[in-house]
């Protein structure tokens, strides 16, 4: 199956070392809706982090943005099959955020304002490997790529950096989210083409 | 049943207006399909990228061909290839004919209202065509259709011969509304669709027609609501939105 | 600006009659769902379809939440229906309709 359609090449193109297997350079931003794109002003947003005892780390917007800011450089990696190299973010550092957390837990599940879940290892979360970022470009997060402040895990495929984040909750067992519970990895690493099941 | 993806071969080309192109597909197999049905067609790269986008098919004849009719998109990645590059003789992958709501069934005697926005008219044409060529003894045979086509200018009209002729049908009308430029000597300006002119230039409520609305997201969007804001029940209204923002008849700017 | 991509970026359910119609041999969309958050019921193809997602998902008119959602993995197709608590499938009709594509 599958015929090649002479002299169509899309708007994708496959000539970089950094594009993971099956990956397609992407220019522009592609927005994946999976439903109405929640608006949460700063006054109602606040992030927490909840732990297997119950107890809430919690941080509002001011709080939030008085905390040490990040600027960092990375390539996404979306599973629809685009990639994008060098977009720039601003955030704070999920090492940052958890400085204060106890917790014996291995595994988190992050919470978005709208209902959406992922599942992420703690471990891929700390080590300067995640963020949550409320600039891209050098401006606000735009609701429709998931302002006020989405997670921000790039080595990963882009599903688990979840859009208008508003909290995560540590887990002793790993637990599908969104997609995960619907032919989605467990993990998603796009180096390894972990897409599906 | 066999369904997934096949291999039509394109047996010709039309340009059909200055962006827009009806390519005739053969699909080996296919014993004609019903008015209003779409099909997907897939483009592959060499390596191996593929895209999917969905098209309606115009024609309404039984036998194993198909015309579909493109609107270019200019920063679009499939349309301007198929308005552009595919060439008679060219094999295209085609998932379909689909869709079983948004079809005008030849055994419903209601009288039908089409609405079109641009190329959203090429389902509600196959319409017409099904409707003009229905057997005497189905009941939609002596429905009343009328069609209201919204479209930019005259030179963007598609269909524009066969529309005259269907017309011609005391069963028929065919009112085209021009949003940025109208023929000389044409009795409305150009302009958006409004509500007013929308109610005035379709069957009534009263009538209680079956209605299909095709076209942008957009259009689709306002047409609806102005039809049951003006009393049409919405179980009556079939859409089928086309995507993108395009421009809306009204409201915005 | 946003507000309005919002509302305008969506397809009719029927829309994803290709994708469907590779696993169900009848049509779905024509069928009556009922959505299990609000109790809107009405044929599928009048839910809104969201292009450009992950998978393929269907949400309610009336209260968007999710009525069906489709993944195709390529060795499997993952089908959640959780959000419809009612599904009236019609048997095909006779007479009037030509036969269905059937390409060898
Ligand atoms: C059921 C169904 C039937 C369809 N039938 C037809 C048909 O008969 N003829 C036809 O020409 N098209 C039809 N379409 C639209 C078609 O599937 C494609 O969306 C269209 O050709 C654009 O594809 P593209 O790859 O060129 O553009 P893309 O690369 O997908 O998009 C390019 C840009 O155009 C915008 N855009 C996408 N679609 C539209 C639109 N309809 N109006 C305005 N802006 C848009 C996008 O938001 C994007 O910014 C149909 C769509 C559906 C869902
Ligand atoms: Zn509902």
């Amino acid at each position: 199956m599958g015929i090649v359609s002479p002299g169509f090449f899309g708007r994708r193109r496959r000539d970089d070392p950094a594009l993971p297997p099956g990956q397609y350079l992407t220019e522009s931003f592609p927005v994946l809706s999976a439903g109405p794109t929640p608006r949460i002003g700063p006054d109602e947003w606040e992030f927490t982090i909840t732990t297997e005892t119950g107890q809430v780390h919690r941080w509002s917007w001011d709080e939030f943005l008085a905390l040490p800011q990040e600027d960092v450089t990375e390539d996404i990696h979306c599973v629809t099959s685009w990639s994008k190299l060098g977009t720039t973010w601003r955030g704070v550092s999920l090492d940052t955020l958890f400085e204060s957390v106890e917790s014996d837990c291995e595994f988190t599940m992050a919470h978005s304002y709208g209902g959406y879940t992922t599942n992420v290892p703690l471990e891929d979360l700390l080590g300067g490997k995640a963020w949550i970022a409320h600039e891209f470009d050098g401006a606000a997060l735009e609701p429709e790529h998931g302002g006020p402040a989405r997670l921000l895990v790039p080595h990963l495929y882009f599903w688990k950096s979840a859009k208008w984040v508003r909290g995560l909750e540590l887990l002793r067992q790993d637990e599908p989210g969104f997609w995960e519970s619907n032919g989605y990895h467990m993990y998603g690493d796009p180096w390894r083409e972990e897409r599906y099941w | 049943m066999r369904t997934g993806w096949n291999v039509a071969e394109v047996i010709g080309v039309t340009q059909e207006t200055p962006t827009a192109r009806t390519l005739r597909l053969r699909l080996p197999g296919l014993a004609g399909h019903r008015a209003g049905q779409h099909v997907d067609v897939r483009l592959s790269a060499p390596d191996g990228y593929t895209a999917v986008r969905s098209y309606s098919v115009a024609s309404a004849w039984p036998g194993d061909e198909l015309d579909l009719t493109v609107e270019e998109l200019s920063d679009g990645e499939v349309s301007p290839y198929l308005v552009h590059q595919v060439a008679v003789g060219d094999r295209l992958e085609v998932r379909g004919p689909v869709g079983g709501w948004f079809v005008w069934d030849p055994a419903d005697p209601s009288p039908v209202q089409l609405i079109a926005g641009g190329s959203g008219v090429v389902p509600l044409m196959a319409m017409l065509r099904a409707h003009a060529t229905a057997d005497p003894r189905s009941p939609g045979a002596a429905a009343p259709f009328r069609l209201l086509y919204s479209v930019r200018s005259p030179a963007a009209v598609y269909y524009r011969a066969e529309l005259d002729a269907l017309a011609r049908s005391p069963l028929v009308d065919v009112t085209l509304v021009y949003t940025r430029e109208a023929p000389p000597g044409s009795r409305r300006p150009p302009g958006r669709l409004e509500a007013p002119a929308l109610a005035a230039s379709t069957l009534t409520p009263a009538e209680n027609p079956a209605v299909f609305v095709c076209g942008a997201t957009a259009f689709v969007e306002t047409v609806a609501d102005w039809l049951i804001e003006a009393g049409h029940s919405a179980s009556r209204i079939k859409t089928e939105r086309y995507g993108g923002t395009g421009t809306s008849p009204g409201t915005r700017p | 600006m946003t507000g309005d991509l919002d509302r305008y970026d969506y397809l009719d359910g029927n829309a994803a009659a290709g994708p469907l119609s590779e696993i169900f041999a009848i049509d779905v969309l024509s069928a009556r769902g009922r959505c299990a958050a609000c109790g809107r019921t009405d044929a599928m193809a009048t839910a809104r379809l969201l292009p450009h997602s992950h998978g393929l998902l269907l949400r309610c008119p009336g209260c968007s939440a999710i009525l069906l959602r489709l993944v195709d993995t390529g060795h499997s197709v993952c089908l959640d229906l959780h959000g419809l608590s009612f599904l009236e499938l019609r048997r095909q009709q006779n007479g009037s309709q030509p036969n269905p594509p059937q390409p060898t």
